[in-house]
């Protein structure tokens, strides 16, 4: 990657000449989660988000990788959008959203010189990137590290898989929308997961109803009852339905803490209860 | 095509092959001789294959999920109530093709004929193509598929693309643009994470000199069924696209908050039937112009 190409940092040396196959930077992470979803828009990275904050509620330490390269929303949503990315001698130092370094992050959003330029790579320049971020980036000691990842199954899901392989136990968290044109593209997804070996800990159908805050009659704007069904005809295990909540939404936006700020509102029971069900789920996941 | 540096001034622009971002780029000796799109014959063969497209309109999003398909689907369906005109709608998001089963064609197949594929129809005058029909296949298949669908006569053609600026954008682009095409209109939702990946979005455009119809806002307001009062699903936190067209000087062609359906004919009468017929209207205008624009430099 050269200069030319409107990076903000100078970029740490390649795996070739330090890593190779050692794991290193992951070697302390407990848990690798990846967020997935055969269709753009459900909010994967609102449930990464939620998730992170959710755990760190429950006392554990958190880092998300954010690997949507052409569109990085993980920055914003910490209010972290436009924060420099240090170098220390085993590469990028995470960014972190608090004194405590609670939540870490790392996103290409924090690489790029004009955040509204578009990042238009193909599959070679990517996957190096991704690979950089695997195992480049200090993430030190974390229960959790969540990898939220672009839609579909493309280029950069490939490349994620393959370099998160040798790791710690990898669990897949599908989320989807609940009406049939999502649940159609998570089914792709589910096939990817079967495929590469990736353990489905669930699905989550985000956007489930929207309560009317006048008069709080809930409607279902994108029908209903699609990721349940999907998770049982999978056979995987269903973690919950997440309403559309404009506190949320808000939430997000400002990069607040929505879990802290927002016990009340919609959207918290179920997101709580999806961490729950993770936190529950990982010993599953060891054996 | 291969692999396009940051800063690429585009293949046929004036500065393909001499800026200073082509240094070191693969095919930085192609365009500094003036050959780029040229080069590509399959550029050429569909240039004549859609000779018979009067108007091509791109629907872009850089965000997934804000309604591009839904939207183009109803864009088709409204162009397409006036029986005299002939519309096609293409949908070429590899990723995840959804017009098949917006438009209700699920499962149904394109068929192969001497003169190519022909599409599938919903309506006399409006057909749809996807890469949904043709099964789970990747890469190479945008070219093969514009090269060898059978148009016709048509008035309008509506292309469905991924979101996000990957490959597929600049191979699209890439194909169409030695056709013409009309412009694009960009779809969005309020909130700042779709807004930020659209101004991605419009930024390729301008890099690619496309020109932009304008921005559509989805799902802007939600009307209770119940109380009938409006409420916003996804508060526009930094004013929306209401704002960022402001900002970026583009187009605001309307905001509408659709449930899926196909309102023209369920809800004749409603708001966002309304909005789409203006969106539509404006989006005919824009193409009616961009024709005799296209005559005048023809004859000048």
């Amino acid at each position: 990657m050269t200069s030319s190409e409107g990076w903000r940092c100078a970029q740490p040396r390649t795996s070739q000449t330090r890593f190779s196959l050692e794991p290193r930077n992951l070697a302390s992470v407990q848990h690798i989660i990846l967020v997935l979803s055969g269709k753009g828009g459900v909010g994967k990275s609102t449930i990464s988000t939620e998730l992170a904050l959710a755990l760190r509620h429950e006392g554990k330490k958190v880092g998300i990788l954010d690997v949507d390269l052409c569109g990085p929303s993980i920055p914003r949503m910490f209010r972290a959008q436009g924060k420099a990315v240090h170098q220390c001698d085993r590469g990028w130092v995470p960014v972190f959203v608090d004194q405590e370094q609670s939540i870490s992050l790392m996103s290409v959003g924090f690489l790029l010189e004009k955040p509204d330029e578009a990042v238009v790579w193909r599959g070679p320049k990517k996957n190096a990137l991704i690979k950089q971020f695997v195992s480049d980036v200090a993430w030190g000691e974390l229960d959790f590290l969540v990898v939220d990842t672009p839609p579909g199954t493309s280029d950069e899901h490939m490349a994620i898989v393959e370099a998160l392989r040798p790791y710690r136990p990898l669990g897949a968290l599908v989320v989807t929308t609940p009406q049939a044109v999502s649940v159609g593209d998570v089914r792709r997804e589910l096939t990817f997961c079967r495929k590469t070996g990736l353990q489905v800990m669930g699905v989550v159908e985000n956007m489930s109803g929207f309560a009317c805050p006048h008069c709080a009659e809930c409607t279902n704007v994108f029908s209903t009852g699609g990721g349940e069904e999907l998770a049982q005809l999978a056979g995987v295990p269903f973690l919950g339905s997440v309403p559309l909540d404009p506190d949320l939404t808000r939430s997000l936006e400002e990069g607040r803490d929505f879990i802290q700020e927002f016990p009340k509102s919609p959207a918290f029971p179920a997101l709580t209860s999806i961490a729950q069900k993770v936190l529950q789920g990982m010993p599953a996941l060891l054996s | 095509m291969e692999e396009v540096p940051h800063g690429c001034p585009g293949a046929d622009s004036a500065q393909a092959g001499r800026g200073a971002s082509c240094q070191g780029c693969p095919n930085q000796q192609l365009c500094a001789s003036g050959a780029g799109a040229a080069l590509d014959p399959a550029v050429e063969e569909i240039k004549e294959k859609i000779r018979t497209v009067k108007h091509k309109v791109l629907v872009f999003s850089g965000k997934g999920g804000v309604g591009k398909s839904t939207f183009s689907a109803h864009l088709a369906h409204g162009l397409a109530e006036d029986e005299n005109t002939r519309v096609a709608l293409l949908d070429i998001d590899i990723c995840g093709p959804s017009i098949p089963k917006i438009t209700g064609l699920e499962g149904e197949q394109v068929h192969q004929s001497g003169s190519g594929w022909s599409p599938v129809y919903v309506e006399d005058n409006l057909e749809v193509t996807s890469v949904g029909f043709l099964g789970p296949k990747k890469n190479g298949m945008i070219q093969q598929f514009l090269r060898d669908v059978d148009w016709g006569d048509i008035d309008y053609l509506i292309v469905d693309t991924p979101p996000s600026t990957s490959i597929e954008h600049l191979s699209v682009v890439q194909y169409l643009a030695a056709a013409q095409i009309d412009g694009a209109v960009i779809i969005t939702t309020p909130q700042e994470v779709s807004l930020q990946d659209v101004r991605k979005e419009i930024s390729f455009c301008h890099k690619v000199k496309l020109p932009i119809i304008g921005v559509v806002e989805n799902m802007s307001t939600f009307v209770c069924p119940k109380c009938k009062k409006e409420s916003q699903m996804f508060p526009p936190t930094t004013g929306g696209a209401e704002a960022m067209c402001q900002d970026l000087n583009v187009p605001l062609l309307g905001k509408v908050c659709d449930k899926g359906q196909s309102f023209f004919v369920e809800a004749p009468d409603s708001p966002a039937t309304k909005a789409y017929k203006s969106i539509i209207q404006r989006t005919q205008e824009f193409c009616g112009s961009h024709q005799s624009n296209n005559k005048n430099h023809v004859n000048s």
